[in-house]
């Protein structure tokens, strides 16, 4: 089985698609065109693009676009899907105010 | 595949991506191990982007300094990437008298070493940033200081080192330094033996169990901290900001953002699962920490929390040094949760140190030899 392992191997050159300008992530507005060129500058796994790009980072947290940009990767350095885990899945589910995660007090009705 | 390069670098965080590519550019050719599947996944990408002078150690500030008029400026240019460096100082705040204490002490020690940074009052303070409550009567305050974008800055040194040739591989522990006839040669993984004439040890706390295997000891313990981020808010304010106890830290990031970290006073009992994995208490108690200074923040909304590992030595400055008694093997570790800021200037001296045998900055006070019994 390939490894994406070795950050130097030959993964072709970057050619441009005619649906590069497709938003892939919505709440950071982050196109594949983007995604494929993080691809071409090294970040191999869908925590690097994250980091990279801030794909996945906005109000949904990658819940949309964590499938898409998984399958781009497949697609980009043509691994299969198992190779890939997913972005970390972090707390808290939903976006919460400060004033609410940071309140403990319990109400005994 | 060739598995001898002239130098290994052990860790792809900052520190082992920054040695990479200042030694590219001095034509040296580079191998770096990295044990997880992700690149600069540790600390590297998990602190509060803070590039300070104050507030530090008086033997790595002149690295903090050098590094803060030469490098940081340019950083972004030079990678080709946006680390979204931002220079508009640093307040560290305080509410008492035993606050004002301790940054009267930093101030002090900070003003030896001929850094810019003065104690200043409530109304000063708030004239800086007026979203802080009345609470806060002092604080130091460092013009010079700042922030930038840990992950971009991180994965822009990668980016950058593997453009120039540096071969990197992930998901490849490393279990053991050879020597061979006196000298290091060989570092051993799973799948290969890698060869090399020198050998950086950058592997954060995981740095001690591996320098073990040839009788070399750096003092320190793995520490969980905690951090969390907003959603996008309108701009309010662009210094970087911490405390006197520094019980929370953080920035207005350039997306928008708020990035704090902060601590429940469990850091040094936090469970450790293996992985870093946020406490059920940790994010909720910054919060109440991060209102407290700042009420205007009490309805952002918390998207993000998560959780590193800092190598915290046990001095709270680094180990940056050569080991004489294996020749050829260099250490960078021990970096106590303040490395990201001086990470490029420190990047940059090893590679000197590494390459031309001295380095632009004297390291002599970072040695690894330097831990002494209490008298």
């Amino acid at each position: 089985m390939k490894s994406i392992n070795d950050r130097s191997q030959d993964i072709g050159p970057f050619v441009s698609q005619t649906d590069d300008g497709v938003i892939i992530c919505r709440c950071e507005e982050i196109t594949k065109g983007e995604i494929r060129q993080a691809i071409h500058d090294g970040m191999f796994t869908v925590n690097e693009i994250r980091r990279y790009l801030r794909s996945g980072m906005g109000l949904c947290q990658g819940q949309t676009c964590g499938k898409l940009v998984k399958s781009i990767v497949v697609q980009e350095l043509d691994v299969i899907p198992a190779q890939l885990d997913p972005a970390t899945s972090r707390s808290p589910m939903r976006p919460v105010e400060m004033k609410v995660l940071g309140n403990e007090e319990v109400s005994h009705v | 595949m060739s598995k001898h390069t002239d130098v290994i670098i052990i860790g792809g965080g900052i520190i082992g991506n920054a040695t990479a590519y200042y030694l590219a550019k001095k034509g040296v050719s580079v191998t770096v191990l990295e044990v997880s599947k992700d690149i600069g996944i540790g600390g590297s990408s998990r602190n509060g982007g803070g590039v300070r002078q104050s507030g530090r150690d008086t033997r790595e500030l002149p690295l903090a300094m050098w590094g803060i008029k030469n490098l940081w400026p340019g950083l972004s240019e030079e990678l080709g990437v946006d680390v979204e460096y931002t220079q508009k100082g640093n307040l560290r705040l305080g509410k008492t008298e035993a606050h004002q204490k301790i940054l009267q002490g930093l101030t002090d020690k900070a003003v030896s070493c001929g850094l810019d940074v003065r104690m200043i009052d409530g109304d000063e303070i708030r004239a800086i940033n007026p979203y802080l409550s009345n609470e806060v009567t002092c604080a130091s305050w460092c013009p010079t200081d700042g922030h930038a974008n840990p992950l971009t800055a991180t994965l822009g040194y990668y980016k950058k080192a593997r453009e120039l040739g540096v071969r990197f591989i992930t998901e490849s522990p490393c279990f053991e330094l050879r020597k061979i006839k006196g000298v290091i040669r060989q570092v051993v993984t799973p799948d290969a033996i890698y060869e090399a004439d020198k050998v950086l040890v950058a592997a954060g706390y995981d740095s001690r169990k591996l320098l073990a295997t040839v009788g070399i000891d750096v003092p320190m313990m793995p520490l969980k901290m905690e951090c969390l981020v907003t959603e996008a808010e309108p701009p309010m304010f662009l210094q970087m900001l911490g405390t006197a106890e520094a019980d929370f830290y953080g920035h207005q990031s350039k997306h928008g953002s708020f990035v704090f970290g902060g601590s429940s006073g469990f850091e040094p009992f936090n469970k450790d699962n293996g992985t870093p994995i946020s406490s059920s208490i940790g994010a909720s108690c910054t919060c109440r920490g991060i209102m407290k200074y700042f009420p205007a923040l009490a309805d952002a909304k918390i998207v993000r929390a998560w959780a590193g590992w800092l190598d915290d030595c046990a001095d709270k400055v680094p180990v940056i040094s050569p080991v004489e008694e294996v020749p050829g093997l260099y250490i960078a570790c021990a970096f106590s949760g303040h490395g990201f800021g001086i990470a490029p200037a420190a990047g940059y001296n090893i590679a000197e140190m590494i390459a031309d045998g001295h380095s632009t900055i004297d390291l002599s006070a970072l040695r690894y030899d330097r831990f002494k019994p209490k008298q």
